[in-house]
């Protein structure tokens, strides 16, 4: 198995690349597993790595249809933040937070997980007043928060229109100085290499296409390479939600697949060194250690299961990169990508057992789901084990809705477009 | 994309507002079923392929439009007046009481 070290390193230099190791096998799948994971993006891949790690189950199938981190775990913008209102998403993605700053350690596998902080602007007195609440929330749960003034954003950020002729004047702005971001595909790579050593199989190119059952109990899967029984079947497969319950009957759910646009420009000489948000729309921005500015925006905000998005949303997206950044008008747009977010009608995720027998369920990541990789695997690894939920995601059930119990952060209703 | 307004004719997207799943059933404002109401509020059909959906012209004659649209390509196969259906709900309604 791969190993990595500044020796292995220097070594294959000097004899052209040739003899690096797989990070992970490419088994055929058994006939049973304990668990099977269906989905191979880094909350399937976090699962089995402490499915195996804190509970001794290793008897794990991860099944991907496409390759392993083809879906949004190699499509976000990297972002790790955990600058929620709500008590339950606060101590969840706070959870997370903690995991991120020794995931590196835990994978022996560089994430390149950077803090350089999340800042939030804000362009109205309300507005600040809205962050300095949020802010204290978050402090009030041992979160760290602190309102910015505009001098001391001019100083963070030079490059950023802070000018009282700015379209939308920027008033100050709550930053998470401990957020930051990672290098999502090494994420990917990290918990698929640590899976794989505990003895998970990691099996790509194998699609579901149905569920066995046993009356109303799930008892396995038939996929594109035959059959394989398993004791329990968990989900997590994001944007494919929607999708995959249809297999198992299940056709209506509180979630709309809706797809996001990332963008991506040439590599610039470092000029954002955190990570900004525009309050004055849904604009997101920082630079990547290529150099590259990562940036996104809404949804394009109709039911869609195409990875690939349209451009009203495109131009609305550049039109507020240049609202905030007026120098960055001659830079030009590398890539743009889409992918396909399963977004609740509370804007909170779902980490359950059931909801049929045999069968667990992690979804409704909204576009939130990277920063969330340890935490939601941690505390889906537990469910699955126990089944019952850790504290931490005993709030995100799936009959939450029916019973009162959303966690809706930004207020907006069951509009899932809005979130 | 272009969505076909049947006052305005084809128009870009962006003159028009998203509603979602058209298939939902709003039951009666006196209803006292719970059940009923939560699947009206939460519950979605979701699917990838053909998807009935609700639209409104906000930026043109503010009509509410069913359309029928592709979620995996985009392709919109039907769109006509959503207010037909209420017609034609409120028609079956009366013939079966009568």
């Amino acid at each position: 198995m791969a190993e990595y070290s500044a020796f292995s390193l220097l070594k294959n230099a000097f004899t052209g690349n040739k003899d690096w190791k797989p990070a992970w096998r490419k088994p055929d799948p058994k006939a049973s597993y304990d668990v099977i994971v269906i989905g191979g993006g880094g909350h399937g891949l976090s699962t089995a790595y402490y499915l195996a790690k804190e509970h001794g189950i290793t008897n794990v199938a991860v099944l991907e249809k496409g390759w392993l981190g083809s879906g949004n775990v190699g499509r976000n913008t990297t972002a790790v933040r955990s600058n929620y209102l709500l008590p339950s998403n606060t101590r969840f993605y706070e959870h997370s937070m903690k995991m991120w700053e020794n995931l590196s350690h835990d994978l022996n596998y560089n994430v390149m997980f950077s803090q350089r902080g999340c800042l939030n602007l804000a362009h109205t007195p309300a507005q600040f007043d809205d962050y300095a609440r949020r802010g204290n929330a978050m402090r009030h749960l041992g979160v760290d928060a602190e309102l910015m003034t505009v001098a001391e954003i001019k100083r963070l950020v030079p490059a950023l229109d802070v000018s009282g002729s700015a379209r939308f004047p920027i008033l100050g702005g709550l930053m998470q100085p401990r957020a930051g971001s990672a290098r999502h595909d090494a994420v990917a790579w990290g918990y698929a290499r640590g899976a794989d050593r505990r003895g998970v199989d990691i099996i790509e190119n194998c699609e579901v296409t149905g569920f066995l059952r046993d009356g109303d109990r799930i008892t396995g899967v038939s996929t594109t390479r035959g059959e394989i029984r398993a004791k329990k079947v968990a989900l997590a497969v994001a944007g494919s939600t929607g999708r995959v319950m249809q297999l198992a009957g299940i056709d209506k759910m509180p979630i709309e697949s809706h797809v996001l646009q990332a963008f991506v420009t040439e590599s610039l000489k470092p000029i954002i060194d955190t990570i900004l948000t525009f309050g004055m729309g849904h604009f997101y921005i920082s630079q990547s250690d290529k150099g590259g500015l990562v940036y996104g925006g809404d949804l394009d905000g109709y039911n869609s299961y195409a990875q690939r998005g349209s451009l009203p949303i495109v131009d609305e997206v550049m039109s507020e990169m240049l609202a905030l950044f007026p120098g960055l008008a001659r830079v030009r747009m590398l890539r743009s990508w889409g992918g396909v977010c399963d977004m609740t009608m509370d804007g909170s995720p779902i980490i359950t057992t059931g909801p049929l027998p045999g069968m667990y369920l992690n979804c409704g990541w909204c576009y939130g789901g990277f920063k969330a990789t340890p935490a939601s695997g941690w505390c889906f690894a537990w469910t699955i084990a126990k089944d019952e939920p850790h504290d931490f995601n005993a709030p995100f059930t799936l009959d939450r809705f029916y019973r009162g119990l959303v966690i809706d952060d930004k207020g907006q209703g069951a509009t899932p477009r809005l979130h | 994309m272009l969505i076909t307004c049947p006052y305005c004719g084809p128009r870009d997207v962006i003159e028009f507002t998203y509603q979602g799943d058209g298939n939902r059933q709003r039951p009666q404002p006196s209803s006292q079923d719970l059940d009923a109401w939560n699947a009206y509020v939460y519950d979605r059909l979701n699917p990838a392929g053909d998807h009935n959906e609700i639209w409104q012209h906000s930026g043109g004659c503010r009509a509410h439009l069913r359309v029928v649209r592709n979620t995996l390509t985009h392709e919109i196969s039907s769109s006509g007046f959503a207010r037909g259906d209420h017609k034609a709900a409120a028609r079956h309604k009366s013939e079966a009481k009568s």
